[in-house]
């Protein structure tokens, strides 16, 4: 029968089931075939810390959701427009999140008195008007899969398995996605497993077939491919990108990577990744502890490799120790903290921005480390190669500060052409760079770069520069220990303006405004980029005007940035933490700056934050200061 | 013992043009330690032994973590790093395995390495890293002063334990053997000699070599060793009991001919081994000892003849001396196998930025 094509400029999906329902893997296919048809798209994947949570429950569920549009977008979206439920606990744990309208794709075989007991219904919400306000089409996806690899000869148990590729095949018709990604990628995945491989490819099609032909499903929906700048593409998650970014800066610098982390989310997979990648002079030691994973970094670096450690925050709490001692030894290293919700074990796989002061701070005495903040999941490229410039070229650690939102969200990639990547020098001491006061030479391992602050990058091997380093306070040039109190005191002022100094090296701001008139600056860093962008656009969609600034830069903060924010008559300072950055704008420039603080473990939403910049607008617009435009 | 050179474990490291002496391995610090520390023995007899080694000075790293022994870095004209406290296996871990062509070596105490660092000792161990590690066992906390450290005595009496200590120490010998150590030695910061030939031995070693020295702190536990020190026809000699890698274990002050009158043989009745009068047994009894023998399991009873209190008796030398692969061999020779055919980093990062499912805007 002939379907009707409905034209959409963009759609919110979110797969949900169980822990072990294969959800991730579902929504990511889709992204893949969205990404491949020019869609942009942003995703948000959203799974519980256990494994295997308890089977059929709340606390077990696994989402993915992924937005894609003919244009340009920066979120995963706030409300999905469609939600798939495997089960009763995927239904009910999302539904709230629905707005009113909404589709949902139920499947009906799990909605069994004790499925339901599970997540907590009393009624089946498929037989009540629970689900009035929703457009709901309950259909047994299980049982069809199992009807559509019946002549494979599995058990009912493994054909089932299969529901999630045939709720992919199902969603991929209805927004007429293309299918040969999906199905080249099952066919390799499972070419050692070919009962598998002959349970999810038939699934797949069978779907895909179902919504074809079914009267269920009367309209197709298109959503055209967004104008995007020329280049070649690809999708990854911010994870995927930090990994490459790090691989390119050490190329870059021609130096080896040296990786020392332990195993923690969500920071795990760029070890898996750097782990699968040492052709590029890349060594992973999977230490025995997170102080070990770093230890052996520096260790590393002293060698001469670039060092690198992954983490997340109880990682770094543990680190602190060792990067106090980077800072000491002014030996470059990389330190990644792909933050989590917080404090202790806190949300493991949930998201959060709570870090900042702990990186900015967290160690004894004055131990300035320069911070950078990557603001896309594809942007953690960028970041990780500026990163290693800053590393490399002033001899110290850097804390690069991802968090679990970009570390599993993806969005497409334009893949720089590796001629563009910034050129990095390591500039290793090869000679004595000191004159003793009989003439002979010497060399002075603390005798600094006149511009950068940089002290000389000595490495062992190296004949003539033999010097001890250490945690002990250094004299000024020779770096022998020192005790004394205004070599103390010229020290600790030195490490701070090297670090400093870092911000010549940075390009001007730029300010997002388009109308040049806006009174209200939106500032922030890190993954809220996204929110933050779309809320301004709805913002101005409205006829308001707004301005957006977002820093890469934490420390030091960019030299252009006090006179920036002293040029609007208000400030908002949205943060998944409870005022950090907004703290430190206020001590450093004095300006009363306005918090938007969330701290709910997933991204801000544009739609609320939107509403909160309004208010800032109006109020603002109501009472201008005097001095100001 | 008998070392075969060039030493196996210096594999790779460049060898200097000439001679060495003492002088060059000596920097222009000023000691300071207290007068009578064991650490300067210490500190003379691998001064003295590392231009036996012919190794390129600026190949040769020495890596500490904190307490009194942990300076001993400033005073080579090496490369060094005195790092944190416990940390320093896992720097040199890093270390070794980035760089193939250094010598490198870690000083510890018994705080640093068995109390705060537990855990990087034992790994680095279990790895076999290419380490030679040096454990100074004064069995106290001298730098913060003299309070009771993982090796001290029970009932230790110390400014923090006024009552006496409580717990049960660790045995670093044992310890060592324990963590799968391929290399585990003891040796006495006042027998010049027999240190100098575990240090040669432990250096030869391609793996992590343990070797701990018994070390005299005179202000905080003077004497701790008194009773196995001192002439070799003393109580010493009823004290210590010398392992010689295929010889059968004898000790004791000698008879009148010269002869040691004890001896270790296996007790059947504990599985471990037992003291014994030679007057008693057969020589064929004797424990004959076999550092090279796979299985520790008589290294490790040998090891349980130390005094885990006021040390009256200890066996000294090597333990263990085994191969086994190495953690950085087994880790270069990954990254070198893997970057065949990578000849161009650029083109392969291209290669690898490219990769995926990729799609194109005209």
């Amino acid at each position: 029968m002939a379907k009707q094509v409905k034209q959409l400029d963009r759609v919110i999906i979110r797969f949900a089931g169980d822990s072990g329902d294969g959800m991730q893997l579902t929504g990511d296919r889709f992204t893949q075939e969205t990404a491949s048809f020019g869609n942009d798209l942003s995703t948000l994947p959203n799974f519980p810390a256990e494994i295997r949570a308890p089977q059929g429950t709340l606390p077990g569920v696994s989402s993915f959701q992924v937005h894609f549009a003919d244009h340009d977008i920066l979120t995963p979206g706030d409300r999905p427009d469609v939600l798939v439920a495997m089960n009763p606990a995927a239904l009910r744990a999302n539904l709230t999140d629905l707005p009113k309208g909404a589709t949902i794709i139920v499947d009906t075989h799990d909605f069994t008195k004790r499925n339901l007991a599970k997540a907590g219904y009393d009624d089946n919400p498929l037989e009540t008007e629970a689900l009035g306000e929703f457009a709901v089409h309950d259909l047994d996806l299980t049982g069809m899969t199992v009807e559509a690899v019946k002549e494979f000869g599995l058990s009912r148990k493994d054909a089932a398995r299969a529901k999630n590729m045939f709720a992919l095949g199902l969603v991929s018709w209805m927004y007429g996605r293309p299918t040969d990604s999906t199905i080249t990628f099952l066919e390799r995945r499972f070419a050692k497993v070919p009962d598998i491989r002959d349970a999810n490819v038939p699934s797949f099609k069978a779907g895909w077939n179902f919504g074809e032909t079914t009267e269920a499903f009367v309209v197709q929906y298109e959503i055209k491919p967004a104008p995007m700048a020329t280049g070649t593409y690809r999708n990854i998650t911010g994870n995927l990108a930090l990994s490459y970014g790090l691989i390119a800066g050490a190329a870059q610098s021609g130096l080896d990577l040296f990786l020392g982390a332990y195993p923690i989310t969500p920071a795990s997979d760029v070890l898996h990744e750097l782990s699968k990648h040492k052709r590029f002079g890349v060594t992973t030691f999977q230490a025995e502890d997170e102080i070990a994973g770093i230890g052996a970094a520096l260790g590393a670096a002293f060698g001469g490799a670039l060092g690198v450690t992954t983490t997340s925050g109880p990682g770094i709490a543990l680190k602190a120790e060792t990067i106090g001692l980077g800072v000491m030894t002014e030996l470059p290293l990389v330190v990644v903290d792909v933050q989590r919700g917080g404090p202790s074990t806190g949300l493991p796989t949930k998201t959060e921005q709570s870090d900042l002061l702990m990186a900015l701070f967290g160690r004894n005495g004055e131990a300035p480390v320069p911070i950078v903040a990557p603001q896309s999941p594809a942007d953690c490229f960028d970041a990780a190669v500026e990163a290693t410039r800053i590393a490399v070229t002033y001899r110290t650690p850097v804390m690069l500060l991802s968090d679990g939102y970009l570390a599993n969200g993806s969005e497409p990639w334009r893949i720089p052409d590796v001629a563009d990547l910034p050129g990095i020098d390591p500039a290793f001491a090869t000679e004595p760079n000191h004159t003793e006061d009989d003439g002979s030479k010497s060399f002075w391992p603390y005798q600094r770069d006149a511009e950068t602050l940089a002290r000389p990058w000595a490495i062992p091997g190296t004949a003539g520069l033999e010097h001890r380093i250490g945690g002990l306070e250094k004299s000024d040039g020779h770096g022998n220990i020192s005790y004394d109190p205004a070599n103390h005191d010229l020290m600790v002022r030195t490490r701070q303006a090297k670090v400093d100094r870092i911000a010549d090296s940075l390009p001007p701001l730029e300010v997002d405004d388009p109308s040049g008139k806006a009174q209200v600056l939106v500032l922030g860093w890190g993954s809220t980029y996204g929110p933050i962008g779309a809320a301004c656009r709805r913002v101005r969609n409205a006829g308001m005007d707004v301005a957006q600034l977002h820093l890469r830069h934490l420390n030091p903060l960019p030299k252009d940035l006090g006179q920036i924010i002293k040029g609007y008559d208000a400030v908002m300072v949205p943060e998944m933490n409870l005022g950090q950055l907004s703290m430190l704008l206020r001590a450093r420039f004095l300006v009363d700056v306005v918090g938007y603080n969330q701290v709910r473990g997933l991204p801000l939403k544009a739609a609320e934050l939107a509403a909160a910049i309004t208010g800032l607008v109006e109020s603002t617009h109501d009472n201008p200061s005097e001095d100001t435009k | 013992m008998t070392i075969e050179l060039p030493f196996p474990g210096l594999t790779g490291v460049p060898t200097a043009d000439g001679p060495q002496n003492r002088k060059e391995y000596t920097s222009d610090q000023e000691v300071r330690w207290c007068p009578g520390c064991g650490d300067y023995a210490v500190l003379a007899a691998v001064q003295g032994f590392l231009p036996e080694l012919g190794l390129r000075r600026e190949n040769i790293v020495f890596v500490s973590g904190i307490g009194c022994s942990s300076r001993f870095p400033y005073y080579l004209d090496t490369y060094g790093m005195h790092s944190i406290h416990g940390r320093a296996p896992a720097i040199a871990t890093g270390l070794a395995t980035a760089r193939e062509d250094l010598s490198v070596w870690v000083v510890t105490g018994d705080g640093d390495a068995l109390s705060i660092g537990g855990n990087h000792l034992i790994h680095a161990l279990r790895r076999n890293v290419n380490l030679t590690i040096l454990l100074f066992n004064n069995r106290i906390y001298g730098l913060t002063k003299g309070q009771y450290s993982p090796t001290s005595e029970v009932g230790k009496v110390t400014k923090s334990t006024p009552l006496g200590s409580l717990d049960q120490p660790f045995n670093p010998v044992s310890l060592a053997l324990g963590a799968e150590g391929t290399f585990v030695a003891r040796t006495i910061d006042s027998d010049r000699k027999h240190l100098t030939e575990v240090l040669r031995a432990a250096a030869a070693h391609r793996g992590t070599a343990l070797v701990e020295i018994y070390q005299n702190c005179p202000i905080f536990n003077d004497g701790a060793f008194d009773a196995i020190k001192g002439a070799k026809d003393s109580s010493a000699a009823d004290a210590i009991i010398p392992l010689r890698h295929g010889e059968p274990v004898r000790f004791g002050v000698p008879d009148e001919e010269g002869n040691p009158t004890k001896g270790i043989v296996r007790d059947a009745s504990t599985g471990g081994v037992a003291v014994v009068d030679l007057a008693d047994v057969d020589e064929g009894d004797l424990v004959v000892h076999d550092a090279h023998a796979d299985d520790p399991t008589t290294a490790f009873a040998m090891s349980r003849l130390t005094d885990a209190g006021y040390l009256h008796q200890a066996p000294i030398g090597i333990f263990r001396q085994v191969e086994r692969p190495t953690y950085d061999d087994g880790a270069r020779h990954q990254v070198v196998t893997a970057r065949q055919g990578t000849e161009n980093r650029q083109e392969a990062l291209a290669s690898l930025l490219y990769g995926g499912d990729t799609w194109t805007v005209a």
